[in-house]
């Protein structure tokens, strides 16, 4: 591999900014966030990233580089050998200052999402097979990276319409859980705007965690809305099911 | 000049969002108090996300002989009996009742046939004691919690710093804190503060640990008054990754030998019989890193100088299911199919068990009116801490410090008085770094300071290296006070990185002290000089305190337990074997 | 916000993003382009004991409408409002988007689902139901393709129409909808013994067809295609049937 790596990363604020060259000695397993560590101890001390843990268990170094939305702390320098590697903060979210973003809107939503009531008291009896679909949304890290790609919001800034892939995972793991009694179709159809989703799954194809978010968390999600809503037939069966 | 600051009160103010600040904060909240919660990162980022294999409670839902008893036992045990043995003795009889609390609130465990919470074995536990999510149970804790504290009243404060306790006659008052996001200060008076600012694995080069341990609120209440004690006892996990170089640190969970991995030099022996031949690969785990460190010291090491830990036998179906965010790990970082191949495995810094001095029930410091719970308490490990037992520690301690300071108010209804002067006066310390050019870089005396500590405090050490590497602190220390952070207030890592080192400095000096002082081996220190265990210095603790700026090293008695206690030790195995009569 | 837009997806810089929209669009675009040159200049899609699918069932109980209108609506609704046929509709007709991260023209004016007309799409299920009704139709279409004058026998048609109708079986029963409704909208899949219930076997099993869907998609949209072709070829006389047995 190279022996010097450019990078081109955003420096800016609020107010507007431009990408800036930085040349940096590679290192034999290096990952993007290693290379800003790099900058940021030898040439720009004030440059402003946020990471965590460096083992992408947080969610924390979310950024776009070269035009993917990616964790800085797993995506490699040798996957860009011969390339300049072009760092930008995710574009969904208004910037504070160079990769970090202003992320407090998906902490109102998670606030506003009724939380899990069960029907009786811990310890619970629950099948692994029970709960497997919900461990699938739990590995979530909260990174965004879902809210960032979603064309609703990214495109059409629609936040006060739907609440993005994140919070749709979020209800869902709820509304699956077999102990769960609250019930969330309402808020789902309403408020947080599950009909806005069309389900382009771009979200699904940009979480490092791997959680198949539209397959089976929106789609299913859809599903339950057009079980309460969209098919009075059903609904009657499954009351006299009961 | 004197900076206009935002002002803020509360009856209860916590510093540190990782797991024991919120559930300290839920406990607190509950009580009908009214709550902040300061985090230097964003809520759910904390370093809990990153403890991997478990939480150990005696739910006994697979070994039904586990009780409290074998837990105290273990726990005892594994800290080579320095640790404070009521604070053990709370922590094993609640901490089933913690986990059971975290299902009720949405946590979502790994079941047991019988749909029971799933346990597994880990390290030096006489049973099967894990609860666990596959290889992320740090974060099922995290997010739980992020998730409960998000429906109560408290106020979570993101990326903030708070760089200063103030006490109004001798009580606690509040604390000082400045955004990260644009640098603005803000005061918080509080009637009680809980300190829960996690560890300080940063001091060293090759860590798990995320940025954020650098040991700030220890730091802090160690300049308020409040007193460290077992400093000396920083625990190598032994394994962490080696290679590539940019990853070398990055934990690899004890989980892997709990699911049967097994750990080779590079001569293909498994050389744990060498050195725990009972519990081999799960031995406590300062015996597992310093028999990785012997290997390779011996010249049996694997290529980047650790062991080879392979999980292969166990297939890649069950790997991937149980262990996938370690699968990842090495695929995504080192190109290594851990369940095709074995992969190298190095002692890391991971867990500091020193810390502040408080209380086994309330969690008070020797500051009225000041808490602290978790990494940066001590008492619980003593001299090595159990994999799993940080998980507990946790949702044991969160809530009891909160319901301590809770208690505190109780009796000390009014607001304290914070000076103005003194808050202007931090103030005016904090920013003088900033936008300066000529000076010391922060992060090249940060990385000094991990060379300093890796090489004369490190696995293996020495009374001559000890007292070097305190003589180059002390030179550092005084370097340190002339760091500067070029740019601007608003989101400047170089100027956050200059709270984090001073604060990083001040502890390393307390390690290097207590090390010195412990002139034998036990648990996570290791002296060539004085390779045994001695009975002398089983029964103190050091302790350290802050008197005209100075470092002064006291010994303190270790606790002496109950003839009803000390008889658990006598019964020729662990109580929950013995009083099943099975053999060990 | 600060930042201009730049695209984003899954592969890397100068990727071809761009050639699964505009595949979409031109395939689509030709299998409907065809579908209405069938209704308004077809009327018949029977040769011997072979039947078009475009085509079936024959008897409309004296409801008058074009012969390839009177159930092709049903199986176009099932597809149009498909879980797996939307994202590619929305990308390639809609630009919504065209592929992930990649800048929109049109800002303004985005409902997705919520209004009319995609608001339809909610009625998935209905059309899934209509659908299965027509499947059984072209199963008893398949099974007459093997019945000759002369009795049982084997033509490359029999055979085609065949892997049509179970194309669509596939297609059908790996529908988003159907995995909802046979189980994934259950919250229990134990028994109190902890054995699995029998909606949550049928559950895994509709869930493994599913991630095939799109692939059965695309496959039995052009084997409706190509079966027509094939019929509509012998009905023409351009080419003789072939009959194997």
């Amino acid at each position: 591999m190279a022996e010097e790596i450019t990078l081109s990363v955003f420096r800016g604020d609020r107010s507007g900014g431009r990408e800036q060259e930085y040349k940096i000695p590679a290192m034999t397993g290096m990952v993007v966030l290693d290379a800003l560590h790099y900058i940021q101890a030898h040439q720009a001390p004030d440059l402003a990233v946020r990471w965590n843990c460096k083992a992408a268990h947080c969610g924390s170094c979310s950024a776009e580089i070269n035009g993917s939305a990616k964790l800085l702390c797993k995506t490699r320098v040798d996957d860009y050998e011969n390339e300049v590697i072009h760092v930008r903060p995710m574009h969904t979210f208004p910037v504070i200052k160079d990769l970090v973003t202003d992320v407090s809107w998906n902490y109102e939503k998670l606030r506003q999402i009724p939380a899990f009531q069960p029907a009786i008291n811990a310890p619970f009896t629950l099948q692994q097979r029970d709960v497997d679909r919900l461990q699938e949304f739990r590995r979530c890290i909260e990174c965004f990276l879902c809210q960032n790609i979603c064309h609703v919001l990214r495109d059409h800034d629609a936040k006060d319409a739907y609440w993005g892939p994140r919070m749709m995972i979020r209800i869902s793991e709820l509304q699956m859980h077999p102990l769960d009694t609250a019930d969330r179709l309402d808020l789902l159809k309403g408020a947080a705007g599950i009909g806005y989703c069309n389900i382009t799954k771009c979200c699904t194809v940009v979480c490092p965690q791997g959680i198949n978010i539209t397959e089976n968390g929106i789609i299913p999600m859809k599903e339950s809305v057009a079980d309460k809503y969209f098919d009075p037939l059903g609904g009657l069966v499954r009351k006299m099911h009961k | 000049m004197s900076e206009n600051i935002e002002s803020h009160s509360y009856d209860i103010l916590i510093i540190g969002s990782g797991g024991a600040g919120l559930r300290a904060a839920i406990a607190a909240a509950e009580g009908g108090a009214k709550v902040a919660v300061l985090g230097k990162s964003l809520l759910g980022k904390a370093h809990t996300v990153m403890a991997e294999g478990g939480v150990a409670a005696s739910l006994g839902n697979v070994d039904p002989d586990d009780g409290w008893e074998t837990h105290f036992y273990d726990t005892m045990r594994s800290g080579h009996f320095i640790n404070n043995y009521k604070t053990a003795e709370v922590f094993s009889k609640e901490a089933p009742q913690r986990v059971l609390e975290l299902e009720q609130w949405g946590a979502v465990f790994d079941r047991t046939p019988e749909g029971k919470i799933m346990q597994r074995p880990f390290g030096a536990h006489t049973f099967r004691r894990l609860a666990h999510v596959g290889d992320r149970t740090g974060m099922e804790l995290i997010r739980t919690l992020e998730q409960k504290i998000l429906t109560t009243n408290v106020d979570v404060f993101q990326e903030i710093t708070a760089t200063k306790l103030f006490l109004d006659n001798g009580r606690i008052a509040g604390a000082v804190a400045y955004y990260r996001e644009d640098g603005r200060f803000a005061l918080f008076a509080a009637k009680a503060v809980v300190i829960a600012t996690g560890g300080w694995g940063k001091l060293f080069k090759v860590t798990s640990n995320s940025w954020e341990s650098t040991g700030d609120g220890a730091a802090l209440a160690f300049r308020a008054g409040a007193e460290l004690i077992d400093m000396e006892m920083v625990q190598f996990h032994p394994t962490g990754m080696v290679w590539p170089p940019g990853v070398r640190g990055i934990l690899v969970t004890e989980g892997v030998r709990g699911e049967g991995g097994l750990l080779r030099n590079s001569e293909g022996e498994r050389f744990m019989e060498k050195y725990d031949p009972q519990r081999m690969e799960l031995s406590s785990r300062d015996v597992v890193a310093r028999g990785i460190y012997k290997e390779a010291q011996a010249g049996r090491g694997t290529p980047h100088g650790g062991a080879w830990l392979d999980i292969t036998h166990r297939g890649p179906e069950y790997i991937k299911r149980k262990l996938p965010g370690m699968y990842q790990q090495f695929m995504a970082l080192a190109d290594v199919d851990i369940t095709k191949t074995p992969f190298e495995v190095g002692p890391t810094i991971h867990y500091t068990m020193g810390g502040l001095k408080v209380d086994a029930y309330s969690c008070a410091t020797n500051v009225p009116g000041l808490f602290a719970a978790g990494e940066c308490a001590a008492g619980l490990h003593g001299a090595n801490r159990l994999g799993g037992n940080s998980l507990s520690d946790i949702l044991v301690f969160g809530k009891r410090a909160g319901d301590g300071a809770l208690e505190f108010i109780q009796g000390n209804e009014g607001m304290p008085r914070i000076d103005e002067g003194e808050v202007q006066a931090e103030i005016q310390r904090v920013l003088a770094p900033v936008g300066k050019e000529d000076g010391e870089n922060p992060y090249a005396i940060h990385e000094r300071l991990q060379e300093i500590m890796a090489d004369h405090a490190g696995i293996s050490r020495t009374g001559s290296d000890l007292e070097k590497g305190l003589e180059l602190i002390l030179e550092l220390k005084e370097r340190s006070r002339n760091m500067v952070a070029p740019g601007s207030r608003a989101f400047n890592p170089g100027w956050h990185t200059v709270q984090d080192v001073s604060n990083m400095i001040t502890l390393s000096e307390a390690i290097v002290r207590g090390a010195i002082e412990r002139k034998e081996s036990r648990g996570a220190q290791w002296r060539l000089d004085f390779p045994d265990e001695l009975e002398e210095f089983g029964k103190v603790n050091f302790v350290h305190k802050l008197e005209d700026g100075e470092v002064k090293t006291y010994t303190s008695p270790v606790p002496e337990m109950p003839k009803e206690l000390q008889e658990l030790f006598e019964l020729g195995a662990a109580p929950g074997v013995a009083k099943s009569g099975k053999k060990e | 916000m600060a930042q201009p837009a730049q695209a984003v997806h899954g592969g890397k810089t100068g990727s071809a993003w761009w050639v699964e929209p505009y595949l979409t669009v031109l395939a689509l675009g030709l299998f409907g382009l065809y579908s209405i040159w069938l209704v308004f200049f077809q009327h018949t899609g029977q040769f011997h004991n072979y039947l078009s699918p475009f085509f079936s069932p024959t008897q409309s109980w004296g409801i008058k409408v074009l012969p390839a209108l009177w159930v092709l609506w049903v199986p176009l609704l099932f597809r149009a409002t498909c879980y797996y046929y939307r994202k590619e509709i929305y990308r390639g007709f809609f630009h919504d988007p065209m592929a992930c991260g990649i800048p929109e023209s049109r800002r303004k004016f985005y409902f997705g689902e919520t209004r009319f007309p995609f608001i339809w799409t909610n009625l998935h299920r209905w059309f899934w139901y209509l659908a299965l009704v027509v499947l059984v139709f072209l199963w008893i279409d398949a099974i007459r393709a093997f019945i000759f004058p002369n009795g049982f026998g084997v033509g490359l048609g029999s055979i085609i129409m065949l892997v049509n109708v179970v194309l669509l079986t596939l297609y059908s029963l790996s529908c988003h909808a159907f995995r909802h409704l046979v189980g994934g909208g259950s919250t229990r899949f134990s028994c109190a013994d902890g054995s699995p219930t029998t909606r949550y076997k049928l559950w895994r099993t509709v869930s493994d067809l599913n991630q095939r869907h799109g692939l059965f998609a695309w496959i039995s949209m052009f084997s409706v295609w190509f079966t027509d072709v094939y019929i509509r070829m012998l009905i023409y006389g351009v080419i003789h049937p072939v009959r194997f047995f």
